[in-house]
């Protein structure tokens, strides 16, 4: 992170594994530099405001908002998109589970469960709740997106109530 | 995207970030603390604040600490709500600041943001009123160390320049039996329309209430009511609302009608909780 | 490699899951302006000025324009509504000038700047507010706009369209009426909430070219509008729509392509984006229609319906748009899938000063259905009788007729009393409709029924190409936009079914450019698959006629002798003689050189054939091809001492004809279930003084989260359709519509009380069952 006027910054992040360098107001926010600057157009703007989570990317393993997060702020930490996915089991489960539809919020979820996959390995219904609950889906019904996360995470689904 | 440019430094002391602020704020600039950024970025983008310089206080090492010293929870200012809630150090505190907002903004709200920030619920301060914590703030001249129910009025009575750093809290409130409860009007993700939250200590009990009024508090009055074993817990009930401190909330979440409604049942739920069945 | 009945992977699957997927947003070109709305703070003020000269200071600004710049009246049915407001704005959110700048952060920080005084006028609060005598008139020159003949606006009142049906004899009917009930019922508006906000960009090339990019269901309306608003020639437009994140009817509509179209045009063609905010994506474009209504029912003493009487009273927002259309969509079907010979429906849409309505998934038949379905549970109490029963006996069916007298076949309605049967079974209503499991916990069910025709142009109709690759593999190109629903996949599968060949071999492309793509009319009103299916099939069987009649000259046998699948065209009588696909779709290459056939390019285009507009006295008219049926119930669990519930189960069945793509079908009839249950549990606009929308953000507008949904249980019964591709129905927005009723009926039932309004929220329960009293 080179400081030129203290509102603007050149800056090197690491995105996807490859540390790429750009200029950056103070007051951008990662979302847009990763979408505007390096093409990254996976994420997605849906509020901008914190409460949908189609902006989600991971940043140093746990999903991130990044329409919240200053991209200055962002230098030094590893950040992974859904472009930086390379045919995961979380994109494999999404596509046979039929669990998107319009597919504008499919990126905020995928990385989402990639993150708690990693983290909670064998998070259960609870856990998987209070993560996934941080993202909207207008177009399905959850179900889908439900036995997804349970294809990757191994686990059964359950028997009806 | 922020429709203003405004200045960004990240200090690795609190002294430096004091003192930046000082400069900064003589330059006009009026600078804020940048902890977890959740409110400053989406106020910012609605223009609900301006500022010309943020300082990002993440890299001040002793509002990173999560540790215990002899006698006291040692929690930094910028540890995330989600941090609190996977370290079960102070339960009733994982359980309540595990409710603010959804986990993945609670990856990245911290503590120290939810007590100072402009959303006035501030979930996560009421474990602090109800342990009688005490909080460390950085200014001008170096540290001062003070309980936070006397710090905090309203809101958290910072001066301009003084930075929430840490709060300690007594080890011997950590694992007390607790009732901390999150109403909404429908969702599982939503602001409160009341939170409450209790500690039993011996057999007294505290509760501190967010969601309720225009600010989140404790309140002593109302604690003696809800103590008062001379009344049947009915009674107890209808005194405390009639000894609120401030008017109940009436808004897009709920009547002020209905937040009492609510109110009182949760009181029966604390009692049943933490005192079982009533004699 | 049977194409049909398979869950065949979307096409668009894996760009949507490595973020490959391109959004109107995601197009970024060098070079573009970006533009920014000024709105109104106000449901209804008066604009005394507007100052933009310190925003024009700003440097990076190349223009702002305000309502003076463009004195043009829009609107499809009526032209009521400004680009940007002139004189006064009419509700909250209202576009009043727009910014031009080289990046976004400029043009918000001179938007900021634009200082616009007004001074705030007396509003219309509801749709009923709006119907009373003598309340301030949200348009008073109503009777001078510019519309067309199938509307009927009151000009010196707020009513904007006013649908007629009137069908038998009243005094018939109330005469035999031995039980009679009247209902009123009431919502706010509320949102589509697509999670891609509504996004264009437009540029002008100097040879006088329109390029727009948009996020929309309906480029070719785009185009159509454009050219005439602007008196461009239709050639000189093409608009470009890639995916479409999310839609739900909010995005037919055509509203921020005029902005942008004018604002490209005021900087000398220059490319200008322009892309709704969350915030003003709930109020400043178009939102989902509230509605107060009254009906009134009556039954003889056998439980069958002899009488209904309703009253619609839509809140169509402050400018007409396609409320207009709803309005008289709700008419068409008012009384829900059942037989009622005496029939008198006034459905009005009034103007309100709240933002103004568009089309949203179910086109008027959620909101009246909720009235109407209110309305039979109560009379199947009053009289005594089992509601499943009583929807049962009095269900729809062949031979019968509609509130607009069309003559029903079993193609046309399917079979609703089946789907009654089976959504009894799925539910297990035989357990009973309310149980105590606990002294505070309540478990309770509740049905609705359901039933939608189309009511678009009777004229609507599709079109699509399909063009060879000279190894055999097709491309598809129609014009159905991809919002979600994999409609291009379907029409894939029904190209590769009649091509005989593996879908595999069908590419897709999922962005649309109007200039080259056949139009199809709307993707919209579930007719999607129905119409641009029959265009498929037509290109495919002309595609096929080509193949087969250089086969036919290869073979020297006559056409009828041939026949094509599995990739090859053979002989019928000896299918060891065949020539693959790949020898004909270039012609035919004799071994010496020559050549015969040419390039194969099917094409095939469709329109619906026999409706009629409806006679404006009696409603009478004929408004779509067929309607899908269907029946649903709701399980909830309450509480009665805190008034909260969870939503346990929701079943829909659906008469949903042949089923090319179960997968496809499931999800969007689960979607569509999902929605309804979000907008009836918590949905809605709440207003502050001025009809100030407080709630546009997903902060404070809810909308359900994952592990709120119930389970799912999604069943169909098949009565093909005689007249579309292989015997389909439309399915896109049926199972919303019957969701809110079958809630408020499973919690009216589990508190005892009447639930007649949305959203359903604890409080509401609360306040109902003890007047609000704590
Ligand atoms: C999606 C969403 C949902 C929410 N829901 C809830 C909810 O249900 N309940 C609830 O209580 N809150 C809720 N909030 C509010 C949320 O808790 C605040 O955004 C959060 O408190 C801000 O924390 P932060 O660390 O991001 O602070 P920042 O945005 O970094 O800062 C917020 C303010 O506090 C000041 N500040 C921060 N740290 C310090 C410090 N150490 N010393 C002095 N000043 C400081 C900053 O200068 C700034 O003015 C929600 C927020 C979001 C985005
Ligand atoms: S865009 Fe970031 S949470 Fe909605
Ligand atoms: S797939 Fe459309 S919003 Fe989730």
């Amino acid at each position: 992170m080179t400081d030129q006027s203290h509102t603007r910054f050149s800056v090197a992040l690491n995105v996807n594994g490859v540390k790429r360098k750009t200029e950056v107001r103070s007051a951008d926010i990662l979302l847009d530099v990763l979408r505007n600057n390096f093409g990254l157009t996976g994420a997605k703007p849906g509020c901008l405001n914190g409460d949908c989570g189609s902006c989600t990317v991971l940043v140093n393993g746990w999903p991130i908002k990044s329409c919240m997060m200053l991209a200055v702020a962002a230098s030094n930490t590893n950040i992974v998109t859904v472009e930086g996915l390379k045919g995961s089991a979380t994109q494999r489960a999404f596509i046979e589970k039929n669990a998107f539809q319009c597919g504008y919020c499919t990126p905020g979820f995928i990385m989402n469960i990639e993150g708690l996959s990693a983290i909670h390995p064998d998070a259960d219904d609870s856990i998987i709740e209070e993560w996934l609950q941080s993202n909207i889906c207008r177009c399905t019904s959850y179900e889908e997106i439900k036995a997804a996360v349970y294809k990757v995470l191994g686990k059964k689904p359950e028997a009806g109530r | 995207m922020i429709g203003f440019d405004f200045e960004y430094y990240r200090p690795a002391t609190s002294n430096e970030a004091v003192k930046l602020y000082e400069s900064l704020q003589a330059q006009g600039k009026r600078p804020v603390y940048y902890a977890g950024g959740t409110e400053i970025v989406t106020f910012a983008r609605l223009n609900q604040i301006e500022t010309g310089a943020v300082i990002d206080i993440n890299s001040i090492r002793e509002c990173r600490v999560y540790q215990f010293n002899t006698s006291e929870l040692v929690i930094g200012a910028t540890v995330t709500l989600t941090h609190l809630a996977e370290t079960s150090a102070f339960p009733l505190l994982s359980v309540t600041g595990g409710r603010v907002a959804d986990h993945t903004a609670r990856n990245q709200i911290t503590i120290g943001g939810n007590i100072c920030g402009e959303i006035n619920y501030k979930e996560a301060l009421l474990p602090f009123l109800l342990a009688e914590s005490n909080v460390i703030i950085a200014g001008n001249n170096g540290y001062q160390d003070k309980p936070i129910m006397e710090a905090f009025n309203k809101r958290l009575q910072l001066e301009p320049g003084e930075c929430l750093v840490q709060i300690l809290t007594d080890r011997k409130y950590l694992n007390l039996p607790y009732f901390s409860v999150k109403k909404r009007k429908i969702d599982v993700i939503d602001y409160p329309l009341l939170t409450l939250t209790a500690l039993k200590i011996d057999n007294t009990i505290r509760v501190a209430f967010s969601g309720l009024c225009g600010y989140p508090f404790r309140s002593r009055e109302i604690e003696t009511i809800l103590n008062n074993h001379e009344l049947s817990r009915e009674e107890r009930i209808e005194q405390t609302v009639l000894h609120l401190p401030a008017p109940v909330l009436d808004d897009w979440i709920g009547s002020a009608e209905y937040r009492l409604f609510v109110l009182k049942n949760t009181l029966e739920d604390m009692y049943l909780a933490l005192e079982g069945e009533s004699l | 490699m049977e194409s049909i009945g398979r869950s065949v992977i979307r096409k668009d699957a894996v760009a949507k899951v490595t973020g490959a997927a391109k959004y109107t947003a995601d197009l970024k070109t060098v070079g573009s302006l970006y533009a920014k709305l000024v709105t109104s703070p106000y449901g209804h003020a008066r604009i005394l000025s507007i100052d933009t000269s310190a925003a024009e200071k700003v440097n990076g600004v190349h223009k702002i324009l305000t309502g003076k710049d463009t004195n043009i009246l829009t609107g499809e049915e009526i032209k009521d509504r400004p680009i940007l407001a002139t004189d006064r704005v009419r509700y909250h959110g209202e576009p009043v000038a727009v910014v031009i700048a080289d990046t976004l952060a400029i043009a918000k920080q001179a938007a900021n700047l634009v200082n616009v005084s007004y001074s705030p006028l007396p509003v219309i609060r509801s749709p009923k507010e709006a119907y009373q005598q003598g309340v301030p008139l949200v348009h008073e020159h109503l009777g001078d706009y510019e519309k067309i003949a199938e509307v009927f606006p009151k000009p010196g009142t707020n009513i904007c369209n006013h649908t007629k049906i009137r069908k038998g004899s009243m005094e018939i009917g109330w005469a035999k009426s031995t039980v009679v009930v009247e209902t009123e019922v009431s919502f706010p508006p509320s949102d589509h909430c697509a999670m891609e906000t509504r996004s264009v960009s437009a540029e002008i090339l100097p040879n006088g070219q329109v390029i727009i990019h948009s996020s929309s269901q309906v480029p070719f309306t785009i185009k159509k509008m454009l050219s005439s608003i602007f008196g461009l020639n239709q050639g000189k437009i093409t608009v470009h729509t890639p995916l479409v994140g999310g839609a739900y009817g909010g995005k037919s509509a055509i509203q921020l392509e005029f902005i942008a179209y004018l604002a490209s045009s005021a900087i000398g063609g220059q490319k200008v984006q322009l892309i709704n905010s969350r915030e003003e994506d709930f109020i400043t474009s178009p939102v989902h229609l509230g509605l107060d209504a009254k009906v009134k029912l009556g039954c003889d003493a056998e439980g069958y319906l002899q009488a209904a009487e309703i009253t619609l009273l839509f809140d169509g927002g402050a400018y007409s748009d396609k409320a207009v259309d709803m309005s008289r969509a709700a008419a068409t079907d008012c009384t829900g899938p059942y037989q009622v010979e005496n029939l008198w429906c006034d459905s009005f849409c009034m103007y309100t000063n709240h933002p103004y309505a568009t089309s949203f998934r179910g086109f008027g038949h959620p909101e009246s259905t909720f009235a109407v379905e209110r309305a039979i549970e109560r009379l199947a109490e009053k009289l005594g009788m089992d509601p499943i029963e009583f929807r049962w006996k009095n269900a729809i069916r062949p031979g019968q007729t509609t509130p607009t007298q069309v003559i029903l076949n079993e193609s046309r309605i399917g079979n609703v009393r089946r789907c009654i049967e089976r959504v009894r079974e799925l539910i297990n209503w035989e357990e009973g409709r309310r149980i105590e499991i606990t002294p505070e916990r309540i478990r309770a069910k509740g049905v609705s029924c359901f039933w939608k025709n189309s009511n678009i142009d009777t004229n609507a109709g599709s079109g699509a190409i399909l063009k060879f690759n000279e190894d055999g593999t097709v491309h598809l190109n129609c014009g159905v936009i991809e919002i979600g629903t994999g409609s291009r996949t379907v029409l894939a599968q029904i190209a590769a079914q009649k091509l005989g060949i593996d879908v595999d071999q069908i590419y897709v492309e999922m962005d649309i450019d109007t200039s080259s793509t056949p139009e199809h009319y709307k993707t919209v009103a579930s007719r999607g698959l129905w119409m641009a299916g029959r265009a498929v099939l037509a290109a495919a069987e002309d595609a096929i006629g080509q193949l087969l009649n250089v086969a036919a000259q290869v073979f020297r046998v006559s056409l009828d002798d041939l026949d094509i699948g599995k990739g090859f065209v053979f002989l019928k009588d000896n299918p060891a003689r065949k020539l693959a696909l790949k020898e004909l779709v270039y012609g035919y290459v004799y071994p010496n050189g020559n050549a015969i056939g040419s390039q194969v390019i099917g094409r095939g285009s469709y329109t619906l054939r026999g409706m009629t507009f409806l006679d404006p006295k009696t409603g009478k008219g004929v408004p779509g091809p067929d309607w899908t049926v269907g029946a649903q119930a709701v399980e909830v669990e309450w509480n009665k001492r805190d008034y909260t519930y969870k939503i346990l189960r929701a079943v829909t069945v659906i008469d949903a004809g042949t089923i090319i793509n179960p997968k496809l079908a499931q999800g969007q009839v689960k979607g569509a279930m999902h929605m309804g249950l979000s907008f009836a549990s918590r949905e809605g606009f709440i207003f502050g003084p001025n009809e100030v929308v407080e709630t546009t953000q997903f902060r404070t507008y809810k909308v359900l989260r994952y592990g709120e949904n119930p389970d799912y249980t999604v069943d169909f019964v098949v009565t093909p359709s005689r007249e579309t591709a292989y015997g389909l129905r439309g399915i896109g927005e049926h199972a919303l519509i019957g969701m809110p009723a079958a809630l408020a009926n499973s919690l009216s039932t589990a508190a005892e009380v009447h639930l007649n309004r949305l959203p359903l929220t604890p409080e509401l329960i609360w306040r109902m069952k003890t007047g609000g009293v704590r």
